[in-house]
């Protein structure tokens, strides 16, 4: 016998979801297996994970909390893949948003009404993240160089500059102990609406901003091209240069504004955890929801689910919250496997040795 | 202090540092030339600190350390092969999977053992100086200074640093002189020549990709076990990403590696070492907090110059692409 | 059991091969016979089964059903290692060969065993090849720098060094000058004498008449037949592939336009060594005329394109469209002078389509930045998808349908669709039927005549020299980025064209 791999023809949409779900499925075993495997109960960690995440109005609000920079992020960078500049600095241009709101929150005059201060910090989060990923993307435009390695390495740059400014520029003179930045002023606060801060309706507005124009501009349009192909983008006489600057610009603009509502909506102290392994989860966030924007508001909560039920979980069973890193990466797994279950089909046929006794017996007849 | 001295030191250190970051380039080298781009080396790390240490803390053997922390990357880069080899997952995606994923698996495991320290047995062999010269070689007429300085900065290691340089060039010996190595470089670049010369391309993908995990997590056990002596959370702290860069900017050669990894092992010690120095530590750019910096910022600075020279070798023609014989 | 025969088995015996992927009969029950110490052709349209069925003898795939005999032995191919074993040879049509290797490395690269190479020992039985065969290449060059036939050269000698007794050779010719042809048949001639069995995929009648002891045709993935060349003729080879007679001649209207479209004077262009890829090109295009550019491949028709259609930065020279200088114009500053030109450019998918996105979509590639508004105009780019798909009878469920799904010769439909669409004044096609079947190709023909006839200047870059000899009213032929001369269609042969080709300028070529 031998297993051979022919490509499918047509991948039919309902079997296609169906693969995946079940990708899903499997990764959750996998993990509920090497769970075992390291001495915890797979069932109860389950259990607290979802407890934790959508068991009480508390831990509702904190995954949705969660979710919504989650969100916000893997909107700004899936601009970046449908380009295919595959921006990894997700976290740093969260951070270099964060550094900029947090600077602006300190130095605005404390008698400016609040739409204005809140407006001033968020425009200046997008500045902050949009020029931590024009760095990258102008030096990709103009010499090809490698982006996914020089936006990772920014990560650690902004986290380097945070620290920097939490034990010198911006020290805070009355925290006693730990060394920390002041925290932004209340007036800086977004406020909360349906009891949860209003971050939820930046990222929804972006959702729809994102979704249109990718399908329907002609910027999109042509962001799509240029991802697709350079030469056809060339050839079509679209400007290279420009869309990639440009996309490049909306994207870590739209990073950068995570940054303020993460700061405005929840932290309200800028630290070089602010991030807290956003950049990375919203890669995959956006690369699972296959850069389809409405799909990523549904793939975002479950991840928020993830992080939020995991700390839950520490909590009550002590198991140690990064099994939901574990997790992350099996649902990864599986879910590229499973790419290859829809565009290819195996097919189960008699072997050379079969074939040959075949034959052999066919000879005798 | 005696300048010299000072600089031998300083090279001690370099030499230190720069052997997880030696043997993290070395096995991505050897992935990378068998085609496959695997962004995992930082998870890969993470799953070699981690099973190493545990089992260097129960068993205070340093060979069954070491065994288990090629287990443990040896499982992790495995699991990579599988993905993008037989279901040609995307090579750039599956590496950032392996990297969360390595890193939940470290840290879940390490949990327990977070902030203890090795037993005795493998303090004193990460401790023991096998090459040291004999104290008497100082005092030689002429020579004896320079030998001196020779044995401060390159004899007093491990047997673990010496068996890494002498890899890298078994590396280089295996790539470029013989036939095993000549078919690797084939399939890297292409490697539908390669299959229709007669050469097993799938399991030679396999092969050199399972390796080359292993010897990314062999610089994680290296980091956990031997260098630091103490468990950490993130004990690797963004070197494999490093690693990705450095493979680039030594042209996926074995020997040049130890060229870039030394370089780069140094940057990581400059700041404790300049402090030293009165005249400098007090400038702004020789801050700790600038200096912190630096490892990142000069792997940016790598970047730029490969990519900036028009005629660059950038790796291997098939590199990240799937290979699949019946493609049609 | 077959009884013994007196005679030597034959070196190939297949029967009854199939294989299917997804849902095409690739093979259907072909059976193939090659004896040894015969140069046999396997003939047949581009999707008639030739290529799969080489790569089932080569070990590439393996069949659904079906037996193969070597030299009267039953064997079983896993991989082309198994075939290389039993000495079966094949020669891509594109070369399996690793670019930064040397030649010497290509060649043994999967023999031998053990750590070590032995290159001296290696080195000696390839110079003892190449003079054998009187082949004349340096193995320690790199494949990079070698031209299109030595790298040939190195894949003869690749499956020679392994000692085989069948050689496969896909479409060898296609990319090769008359001259370089002939010393390639040289060398295959060398083999027969030997008692090598060599197959020669073509399909290029004349050459397969000529070179060639017996054809077999594939149609549709069926055996049509087996002939001596000696018994047959082109027409009847033609029927037998197409499964009709098919009238191969390409009509050529009388050129009659309304006077000069396209100067270009002294055109160079450099690439990024600075070494000229085009080097004071010179000509001139009439609307109402098909210039044909000829030249092997490489010569600086991907540049002479790319520079007219703006996509390219020239290092120097004119290039004048009616009064209008547009010598380093982008693309839109081009259309912007209200030039409307259209190119169809030699990879299809990768440059003049967007592979993942629907026929509709890829229709508004050239004139979407038009649509008013920051918005895109569907509605207006899904009438015209349709318009387009009917015109040209494009096979596709729909206008929402990948164009990466659809076959080659509806893929090329699409852009050409396209292009004409817009109106063109000038017209540039780089290899438009390469891949195309018969039919296809002489739709395109006519298509081509049709917009010749609505007064367009066609730019026609081609690689079959009898299409070129017949469609063109001039020929304006390429080497190493110079014009070796512009010549009348109507009064030159294959064989001076081919001399241009490679360099020699003919001395009565007349500059028209």
């Amino acid at each position: 016998m031998r297993l051979r791999i022919a490509k499918k023809d047509t991948a039919g949409g309902y079997k296609a979801v169906l693969i995946r779900v079940g990708a899903v499925l499997v990764a959750l075993v996998l993990s509920g297996l090497l769970m075992t495997a390291m001495g915890y109960n797979p069932i109860s960690a389950f259990a607290a994970i979802i407890k934790g995440s959508f068991g009480s109005k508390r831990g509702l609000i904190n995954t949705i909390t969660v979710a919504i920079p989650l969100l916000v992020v893997a909107l700004g960078l899936s601009i970046s893949f449908s380009m295919r500049f595959w921006n990894i600095g997700g976290e740093g241009q969260l951070i270099m948003g964060a550094i900029f709101a947090t600077f602006v929150a300190h130095n605005l005059p404390v008698n400016t009404p609040t739409p204005v201060y809140l407006i001033t910090m968020a425009i200046a989060s997008m500045i902050g993240g949009a020029l931590f990923a024009l760095i990258p993307g102008l030096f990709r435009a103009y010499s090809g160089t490698n982006e996914t390695l020089f936006t990772l390495m920014l990560n650690y740059v902004a986290i380097k500059i945070t620290v920097f400014l939490r034990l010198v520029l911006w020290k805070d003179p009355e925290a006693k102990g730990f060394p920390s930045i002041e925290a932004i002023p209340k007036i800086a606060h977004l406020p909360k609406v349906f009891g949860i801060h209003s971050g939820w309706i930046i990222a929804l507005i972006a959702t729809v901003l994102v979704y249109v124009f990718l399908k329907y501009t002609k910027r999109g349009y042509e962001t799509r091209v240029v991802g697709e192909s350079e030469r056809t983008a060339h050839y079509a006489g679209i400007n290279v240069r420009r869309v990639l600057i440009s996309g490049v610009i909306l994207s870590g603009g739209l990073v950068g504004l995570a940054g303020f509502v993460k700061l405005s909506g929840a932290a309200f102290t800028l630290s070089e955890s602010i991030g807290g392994g956003n950049g990375f989860s919203a890669v995959i966030i956006a690369w699972l929801a296959q850069l389809n924007a409405p799909v990523m508001v549904i793939v975002a909560l479950l991840f928020a689910a993830m992080e939020q039920g995991a700390m839950g979980m520490e909590l009550a069973l002590k198991i140690p919250a990064s099994v939901a890193d574990i997790i992350k990466g099996l649902i990864l797994f599986t879910a590229l496997a499973s790419e290859f279950f829809i565009a290819y089909r195996v097919v189960i046929e008699p072997g050379p040795r079969q074939l040959q006794k075949q034959a052999q017996k066919e000879d005798q007849v | 202090m005696d300048v010299a001295l000072l600089i031998a030191l300083f090279l001690a250190s370099a030499v230190r540092m720069a052997v997880p970051l030696l043997l993290g380039t070395l096995g991505e080298s050897l992935t990378e030339r068998a085609g496959n781009l695997n962004l995992g080396v930082e998870g890969l790390m993470m799953m070699g600190a981690a099973t190493g240490f545990i089992a260097a803390y129960h068993t205070d053997n340093i060979a069954l350390a070491v065994l288990a922390g090629m287990l443990g990357s040896g499982f992790g880069s495995l699991l990579y092969a599988i993905l993008t080899i037989t279901f040609r997952t995307k090579q750039d995606v599956t590496g950032l999977a392996l990297t969360i994923f390595g890193s939940g698996f470290a840290n879940t495991l390490g949990k327990t053992l977070a902030n203890t320290n090795t037993p005795e047995g493998i303090r004193t062999f990460a401790q023991a100086t096998p090459l040291k010269l004999p104290e008497s070689t100082a005092s030689i007429p002429g020579i004896g200074p320079v030998l001196a300085f020779i044995d401060t900065a390159f004899l007093q290691h491990n047997w673990f640093v010496y068996l890494t340089f002498i890899a890298a060039f078994a590396g280089w010996f295996y790539l470029f002189r013989t036939r095993q190595g000549l078919h690797l470089r084939m399939i890297g670049e292409n490697p539908a020549a390669a299959d229709a010369s007669g050469i097993r391309v799938i399991g030679a993908k396999y092969a050199h990709v399972v390796v080359g995990g292993i010897l990314c997590g062999l610089g994680g056990v290296y980091i956990s076990v031997i260098n630091v002596g103490t468990y950490l959370e993130n004990i690797v702290a963004g070197r494999g990403w490093i690693v990705v860069a450095l493979v680039i900017f030594i042209r996926w050669d074995p020997l040049k590696a130890i060229a870039g990894s030394l370089l780069f092992g140094a940057l990581e010690i400059v700041g404790f070492r300049i402090q030293h120095i009165e005249a400098l530590s007090g400038l702004p750019i020789f801050s700790q907090y600038a200096i912190d910096m630096y490892p990142y910022l000069m792997t940016i600075i790598v970047l730029i110059l490969t990519y900036a020279r028009k005629k660059a070798y950038l790796g291997p023609a098939g590199l990240g692409v799937p290979y699949f014989r019946e493609d049609r | 059991m077959q009884p013994q025969n007196r005679t030597q088995p034959p070196a190939i015996t297949m029967q009854g091969i199939s294989k299917t992927f997804a849902t095409v009969k690739a093979n259907d029950q072909i059976s193939f016979s090659v004896k040894a110490g015969e140069i046999h052709a396997l003939l047949g349209e581009n999707g008639s089964g030739k290529s799969t069925l080489m790569n089932i003898l080569s070990g590439i795939y393996l069949p659904d059903s079906g037996e193969i005999d070597i030299h009267g032995e039953r064997v079983i191919f896993r991989s082309p290692r198994d075939s290389m074993a039993q000495g079966i040879g094949m020669i891509h049509q594109h070369f399996k060969l690793v670019e930064n290797l040397s030649a010497l490395e290509n060649i043994v690269a999967g023999t031998g065993h053990g750590l070590l190479l032995d290159r001296k020992a290696a080195r000696d039985k390839v110079i003892a090849l190449s003079e054998q065969f009187e082949m004349d290449i340096d193995p320690d060059r790199k494949i990079a720098s070698m031209s299109v036939s030595e790298k040939q050269t190195v894949e003869i000698l690749k499956v020679l060094y392994r000692g085989s007794q069948i050689l496969i050779l896909d479409e060898p010719t296609a990319v090769l000058t008359p001259q370089e042809i002939t010393r390639l048949f040289h060398i295959l001639h060398r083999m027969r004498e030997i008692g090598q069995a060599v197959v020669f995929i073509s399909h290029k009648l004349n050459e397969v008449l000529s070179l060639c002891d017996r054809v077999t045709v594939l149609r549709q993935g069926k055996t049509i037949g087996t002939v001596y060349t000696h018994q047959t003729t082109a027409t009847e080879l033609v029927e037998m592939m197409v499964g009709r007679a098919v009238d191969l001649a390409i009509e050529r209207p009388a050129a009659v336009g309304s006077g000069q479209c396209l100067d270009v004077k002294n055109l160079t262009v450099k690439d990024h060594d600075g070494v000229a890829r085009l080097n004071q090109v010179s000509f001139t295009l009439d609307h109402g005329e098909i210039l044909g550019v000829a030249g092997l491949s490489g010569s600086g028709q991907k540049e002479l394109c790319e520079t007219i259609a703006g996509l390219c930065a020239p290092n120097g020279g004119s290039i004048l469209f009616h009064d209008n200088q547009i010598i380093g114009k982008s693309p839109r500053e081009i259309i912007r002078l209200g030039i409307s030109m259209s190119f169809i450019p030699e990879d299809r998918l990768g440059m003049g389509l967007v592979a993942s996105m629907d026929i509709a979509d890829n229709i508004m590639l050239k004139d979407y930045a038009f649509h008013k508004g920051p918005f895109l105009n569907r509605k207006e780019a899904r009438a015209k998808a349709k318009r387009i798909v009917e015109q040209l009878s494009i096979n596709t469920p729909g206008i929402y349908h990948t164009v990466r799904k659809l076959s080659g010769g509806n893929i090329q439909k699409v852009i050409l669709g396209r292009e004409i669409n817009l109106s063109p004044r000038l017209l540039i096609t780089a290899y438009a039927v390469r891949g195309l079947d018969i039919h296809s190709s002489y739709t395109i023909y006519s298509l081509i005549n049709e917009q010749k006839s609505k007064d367009v200047a066609v730019l026609f870059i081609g690689e079959d020299l009898d299409v070129l000899l017949e469609l063109c009213d001039r020929i304006l032929v390429l080497c190493n980025g110079q014009v070796t001369g512009i010549v009348n269609a109507k009064d030159v042969n294959k064989e001076q064209i081919g001399l241009m080709m490679a360099g020699e300028t003919l001395t009565e070529s007349e500059a028209v």
